[in-house]
């Protein structure tokens, strides 16, 4: 007969054994219970000052290190400023466990104070979730929890657990199997999928590689690289790919999408066949889903069956995980090219052409800083082994663009969701499973605003993160809308945070080290003095030019095919047979 | 667009309903009647949803559906190959001495013979639109119905087809896939 043990304990035993090393919450009533074990635990707790901040924290350290992060709450507001951060999780499939303190059983339905349905409200926007009155099913749910976060296509669990059931005793007893009759993960593709798939390659005489953030979470980085080396076919990493294959290496044109560069965004519209791995063919890489790469069939690898033809139609669908599936399409594939390989150098001549013709590239503005400066500066000093977080906009596009990326797990933003102020509290997260790399959060000014408040949980916790703030003063993104759309009508995206709040004195408030920059000869040297301080969070407040924009991009709703370079400047396609 | 029925076995679990119906809102599909009840496993429930889809949808419906980690198993149920009814309920203002023999017509019956009859009638969608169509007549005061309910016919069963389809064996069966799964760590 094993101990008796209170609920509360079970679930901390619970969390132990699921190989919990690190969370990130805040206590309040309901969940109150729970933190008397915590206080015992081996299991480091960080106390966020929101929420919300806690849910990010889980996301940027799960990202970081491809572990299953962990949140915790209190029932009703508590809970409920998790939603984002589920939201943000979910969207871009990333594994956290969500654990929520519940106001007693007796009391669920009652309207009791701080009660919200949290299992209702998460329900769209987690992979699963548990409300849990019985003590003796704590073990199981959180075993579940884990395993469901973590495994197939990751994503946010939430188990919310009623406050008698952490309170009343029961029994400690890990669940030796697992009862999910209706989670079956499908690992392989058929082999004759792989086969049809090795055909399509082999007869095609313009593919791309289209790598979405699923090669990263299936640690396929590898087995990726095998198949681009051994195609030979350009590659293209999406928004949250970025990292998965070498920014270095000449068979990478860089991101695809809105704000992808010509070379990418045009190989895919020109391509006649589209290796589709771990993406999801998101609005914003299609553009106008009908008009979007018309000529190419479409292989479709993926370990979510729900993703094949939800936006494009697949013409052979390897369902399973990215990694196993490579691995066994690459011998196939030889045996394809040893019968016969096509030649790609006439593809490679019109792809390559406009990579050279049409690289990534800013101007210095005569009055003031250039963003773009700024933010490749700190990739070329910071180098590849360090992780960039991004918050959402503008600042997001040029780190995606301007940093370069040689490694998996080094680039995580909010992809999906679109989640200004993820960078920051990510970058904690980040930082608490990567000790010893050096974490960077690229924000915005307006972003900052909305989670800074977590640079006081890094000072006192000894999360020594590196903040840019690329402060324009405006929501930048919104604003280049305005000037693109709304004819230069700045409508509320005027900050005024040039001095207030002034960030230096804020940093130096919450116990981190402040700087500021507004030239381009001290971008170096202030990014080198961050790069000198390991002992505290260090906020650099970047003055920066607020009418740069982020180009080429292609206009929301429109095809791919009309992406500028520059304000009403198409590329010149010249006599490229397009 | 094409009206498809679809049969799918649910774990008997809290929340459940909530999850298959937010799922098809969240996503837009319009359900044109969901049943649930029980099935021979007390464990498990079965849902029966006809739905009004356009082309391939119906992939993209049941793969998201399976997505559901609650949801067990699920099959079309094709007109030719299955068994569909729906009950109805249906009282009317008034009674005369033909009532009853237009009752029988559609298998129906008379259930409370009062000053304003209850009919009820199991049948399939098209016989009980007729049949309230020769009873408007009576002038119909109240109406309930049932969604759709549907069998595959056979020998098969939809808790065999998961089984099959998954590679999952019988659970009782000691050498079943399932009793041999690893723990929880993945």
């Amino acid at each position: 007969m094993s101990e008796q043990v209170t609920g509360a304990k079970s679930l901390v035993m619970s969390l132990e054994r699921a190989g919990v090393d690190v969370m990130f919450g805040i206590p309040g009533g309901a969940i109150l219970p729970a933190y008397d074990p915590i206080f015992d635990s081996s299991i480091r707790h960080i106390l966020v000052r929101h929420e919300q901040g806690a849910g990010h924290a889980a996301t940027g350290y799960a990202q970081a290190t491809g572990r299953v992060g962990v949140c915790i709450a209190t029932s009703g507001p508590g809970a409920t400023n998790l939603v984002t951060p589920l939201a943000d999780a979910h969207m871009d499939s990333v594994p956290i466990v969500a654990i929520t303190g519940q106001v007693p059983s007796a009391a669920i339905g009652t309207d009791a104070f701080q009660e919200a349905d949290i299992r209702g409200v998460t329900m769209p926007v987690t992979k699963h979730n548990y409300l849990i009155t019985d003590p003796a099913d704590i073990p199981e749910a959180i075993a579940e929890a884990f395993y469901i976060a973590g495994t197939g296509r990751p994503g946010p669990v939430l188990v919310d657990i009623a406050k008698d059931a952490l309170q009343k005793m029961t029994t400690f007893a890990w669940p030796k199997q697992r009862a999910l009759a209706g989670y079956r993960l499908q690992l392989d593709a058929e082999n004759e999928a792989i086969r049809d798939a090795a055909r399509l390659i082999a007869e095609s005489k313009k593919p791309v590689l289209y790598v979405g953030g699923g090669i990263i979470k299936s640690n396929a980085t590898k087995e990726l690289f095998a198949l681009a080396e051994l195609t030979g076919a350009p590659v293209v990493t999406t928004l949250m790919a970025r990292g998965a294959f070498p920014d270095s290496h000449p068979l990478h044109l860089g991101m695809p999408g809105m704000h992808g560069t010509v070379a990418a965004v045009t190989a895919l519209q020109k391509a006649d066949l589209l290796i589709t791995l771990g993406a999801r063919f998101d609005d914003r890489v299609t553009g106008k889903l009908s008009t979007f790469a018309v000529n190419a069939k479409v292989i479709h690898a993926d370990i979510d069956p729900a993703e094949i033809g939800k936006n494009r139609f697949a013409d052979v669908a390897l369902i399973g995980d990215l990694k196993r599936n490579i691995i066994a399409l690459i011998p196939a594939l030889k045996d394809e090219f040893a019968k016969e390989k096509p030649d790609l150098s006439p593809w490679w001549k019109q792809v390559g052409g406009l990579r050279q013709t049409y690289p990534l590239g800013y101007d210095h503005p005569t009055d003031g800083l250039s963003p773009q400066y700024v933010i490749e500066r700190i990739g070329a000093i910071s180098g590849p082994d360090s992780i960039y977080c991004a918050g959402v906009g503008q600042h997001q596009m040029w780190a995606s663009q301007f940093i370069k990326y040689e490694n998996p797990r080094t680039w995580l933003n909010s992809g999906g969701l679109g989640t200004m102020g993820y960078a920051v509290p990510a970058a904690m997260g980040a930082k608490v499973g990567m000790p010893d790399t050096t974490v960077w959060a690229i924000d915005g000014d307006g972003c900052f605003q909305m989670t800074n408040q977590e640079l006081v949980t890094c000072a006192i916790n000894k999360i020594p993160i590196k903040v840019a703030i690329i402060n324009n003063e405006s929501l930048g993104m919104v604003r280049q809308w305005q000037t693109l759309f709304y004819s230069s009508r700045y409508s509320n995206t005027d900050l005024h945070s040039k001095r207030i709040p002034d960030f230096v004195k804020l940093a130096d408030a919450m116990g981190c080290v402040g700087l500021r920059c507004e030239s381009k000869e001290d971008v170096d040297g202030t990014i080198k003095e961050a790069m000198s301080i390991n002992d505290a969070p260090v906020v650099i407040d970047f003055g920066v030019h607020r009418d740069a924009m982020v180009w080429p991009m292609v206009a929301a709703g429109t095809s791919n095919d009309e992406i500028m370079i520059a304000r009403e400047m198409a590329p010149d396609w010249g006599s490229q047979e397009l | 667009m094409a009206i498809h029925t679809l049969s799918v076995l649910v774990e008997n679990s809290p929340g459940v309903l909530a999850r298959v119906a937010a799922l098809f809102s969240r996503r837009g599909y319009n359900i044109d009647s969901l049943a649930v009840g029980p099935t021979e496993d007390p464990k498990i429930s079965r849902m029966t949803i006809v739905l009004n889809l356009e082309g391939h949808a119906l992939d993209q419906v049941s793969a998201q559906l399976f997505k559901l980690i609650n949801v067990i198993g699920i099959q079309e149920m094709r007109a030719d190959e299955s068994y569909e009814r729906e009950l109805l309920l249906v009282k009317v203002a008034k009674k005369d001495a033909n009532l009853s023999s237009v009752v029988a017509t559609y298998g129906a019956q008379i259930v409370d013979d009062g000053e304003t009859p209850i009919i009820e009638a199991v049948a399939e969608s098209d016989q009980l639109e007729a049949l309230l169509k020769d009873l408007s007549s009576y002038k119909v005061i109240e109406l309930v119905q049932s969604g759709v309910i549907a069998l595959e016919k056979g020998k098969m069963t939809l808790s065999d087809r998961v089984r099959l389809e998954t590679g999952l064996s019988n659970p009782e069966d000691p050498n079943s896939a399932d009793a041999l799964t690893a723990d929880y760590q993945n």
